[in-house]
């Protein structure tokens, strides 16, 4: 699913250091298109971005934007352009002064730069807070200018780190949609580091996931979300994750658990299934549910209207019972269950690739 | 063999992300109490021991003779003197000073402890000794007096350019550690964002990081100048006590007191408006108090 060919504008291989942390990853994008790099705190999204950007030295590997070269090009002489966490607005500039300090430096007049940064901020709906010093704007109203600030230098290679990190709630549901509107219009290539898997598949086209420095997975939303390959990744979109060996309708994990699924796999797989489909019984339940095996419960947590017992056993799961259920079942910790997993409810996916 | 089978479970709560506030912590305000009396008695004995001394300057102060002493000739041209030579000594302190305090602040390379300690040692050198280092360099057979001498004909020591060296070499470390401290304070990262948007490091520098250390600037700009208007030791020892050329208001304040009392206190009393009426008018605009 990598661009490849005449289309690709971003063809990078960064491989970096800093401080001890090793970062080797491979990133590809075509023009127009939004990617984003999702991982935990401290995966190495950051030091991606501050090498994309040339705010740290790339080691090895290569960065070709538009097929010429940038590695050991300076920061100041890239075409990127960075909306950083905290946005770094120039605190002594007015809103206007901020955005018109690219095309400045790109070598326009004071007039026509402000000309253009005046365009961007009637784009941005900020017309009104021209004037206005950094420390008067709303955190929604910095993160647009900070974007529109990013934007007036027309940077083929648009980043962005964790955009919506330090909005309130509600301000980052409306930023939000407006991030998207504007990431949708910029013709160049989009880079979108964040540790929300929300603002990662409603803004990004496709998803490179990131742990350790390494790419762990790349895909569309819909792929990361059906069929995730770590904890990470499954912990992110709440699914019970297994890996083991496929046969037919069979895995066995390496608990020696032995589950049965509706795919037909070979050879190493993963299993994935909602905490939703897993049911709890007291005593073994007799019939239809092939998939069966002892529980006992480790913890118990209220989640959203419905509770989420953590249990342990063959399988380390999760399970989503009602209250009512719950009630029932007892739920205290040490309690031993029964699980059960219905074949039609799992997924099974080779693990290669 | 399979791997180990782990996982999931998640809230659908959303990863908080730590905000990040823009400026610093904040000290507790000051705010009305009692003072223990351990500490109100120094406090108030260190206050009259800074105080008594210029009430004694204004009692003992020869007001009726003021406007015939202050118009006699020697004390305007030194009066000239003072203010020129300080405020030519800030102003390489600031082209000199400026730039040595970005290098400090922004960049690490090897003996940098050291060149910070160099810069700050004329800060606890007797002003006397950095004369005597001055003429050893600028006189006739000094390290370089010499060499200007033979190449250009020209002689620094005992000579107003003299005055001014000698307050730099003074003054100078209040303005390098007043700006390196406020380089300190400034978020390099400004410089970051600056280089992103196509600023060359020379283009961030006085678009980006200028601007915000100017309050920093300007109060070691104040704090160089109020040095280089009081310098004396090295000044007396490197340039001499020529009237109208090297002599400034604190050799002519020196020289008075041994032959005429009532002509040193008017000059004492005149440095003294001078320093506080130049501190006075910057400290409401620049300087920031806590």
């Amino acid at each position: 699913m990598r661009p490849d060919g005449p289309h690709t504008l971003l063809d990078a291989h960064l491989v970096a250091s800093r401080g001890g942390f090793h970062l080797d990853v491979t990133l590809t994008a075509a023009a127009g298109e939004v990617v984003a790099l999702l991982g935990p705190n401290g995966a190495g999204k950051s030091t991606a971005l501050r090498v994309l950007a040339g705010l740290h030295p790339l080691d090895a590997g290569h960065l070709n934007l538009g097929g010429a070269a940038l590695s050991g090009v300076p920061a100041h002489a890239r075409p990127v352009g960075v909306v950083f966490q905290d946005y770094l607005l120039f605190p002594h500039l007015s809103a206007l002064d901020n955005v018109a300090f690219g095309p400045r430096c790109r070598g326009l007049g004071r007039a026509e730069a402000r000309r253009v940064a005046a365009g961007w901020l009637d784009r941005m709906g900020l017309t009104a807070q021209a004037r206005a010093k950094p420390r008067h704007l709303s955190g929604g109203q910095a993160q647009r200018v900070a974007l529109a600030r990013a934007l007036a230098a027309a940077p083929a290679l648009l980043l962005l780190d964790e955009p919506l990190a330090a909005l309130d709630a509600r301000t980052r549901l409306d930023t939000r949609a407006h991030l998207r509107r504007h990431l949708a219009d910029h013709p160049g290539v989009t880079i979108l580091v964040t540790h929300d898997p929300v603002d990662a598949m409603i803004l990004a086209d496709r998803i490179v996931i990131i742990e350790q420095g390494r790419v762990v997975q790349a895909g569309d939303a819909a792929t990361v979300t059906r069929q995730p390959r770590t904890d990470y990744v499954a912990r992110l979109v709440g699914l019970n994750l297994y890996r083991g060996r496929g046969s037919g309708h069979t895995v066995t994990l390496a608990g020696g658990l032995t589950l049965t699924t509706a795919d037909v796999v070979d050879g190493e797989v993963f299993v994935a299934f909602p905490p939703a489909a897993v049911a709890l019984y007291p005593q073994r339940p007799a019939g239809s549910p092939r998939n069966t095996w002892p529980a006992t419960v480790d913890g118990v947590e209220r989640h959203g209207d419905h509770i989420r017992v953590h249990l342990t056993g063959p399988a380390d799961t999760a399970a989503d019972v009602t209250p009512a259920a719950a009630t029932e079942l007892d739920l205290t910790v040490g309690r031993q269950l029964w699980a059960a997993v219905k074949a039609a409810e799992t997924r099974a996916y080779p693990a290669a690739g | 063999m399979t791997d180990r089978a782990p996982v999931i479970m998640i809230d659908g709560d959303l990863p908080t992300a730590a905000s990040r506030a823009g400026t610093g912590r904040r000290a507790p305000a000051a705010g009305p109490g009692r003072v223990p009396l351990a500490l109100a008695l120094p406090a108030a004995a260190g206050l009259a021991f800074l105080v008594l001394p210029l009430v004694g300057l204004l009692a003992r102060t020869p007001w009726s003779q003021l406007p015939a002493r202050l118009a006699a000739p020697g004390v305007v041209d030194a009066l000239r003197l003072s203010l020129v030579t300080a405020t030519a000594a800030t102003a390489v302190s600031v082209v000199l000073g400026v730039p040595l305090a970005w290098v400090l602040a922004r960049r690490t390379f090897p003996g940098r402890r050291l060149v910070r300690a160099l810069v700050t040692l004329p800060l606890v050198l007797p002003p006397v000794v950095g004369g005597v280092a001055l003429l050893l360099v600028f006189g006739r057979r000094g390290l370089l007096g010499g060499w200007l001498a033979s190449t250009f004909g020209v002689t620094v020591p005992f000579s107003t350019t003299a005055v001014v060296l000698a307050e730099t070499f003074v003054a100078m470390p209040f303005l390098v550690i007043s700006v390196e401290g406020a380089l300190r304070a400034a978020d390099a990262r400004y410089e970051e964002a600056a280089a992103t948007l196509g600023a060359t490091p020379w283009t961030a520098f006085r678009r980006v990081t200028l601007p915000l250390v100017t309050p920093g600037l300007v109060a070691g700009a104040v704090l160089c100048w109020a040095r280089a208007l009081g310098e004396f030791g090295a000044t007396i020892t490197f340039a001499g006590n020529f009237p109208g050329r090297t002599q400034t208001m604190p050799l002519a304040v020196y020289l008075a007191l041994e032959s005429d009392p009532a002509a040193a206190i008017v000059l004492s009393l005149l440095l003294l408006a001078v320093s506080v009426a130049i501190l006075a008018g910057l400290r409401e605009r620049w300087i920031s108090t806590p």
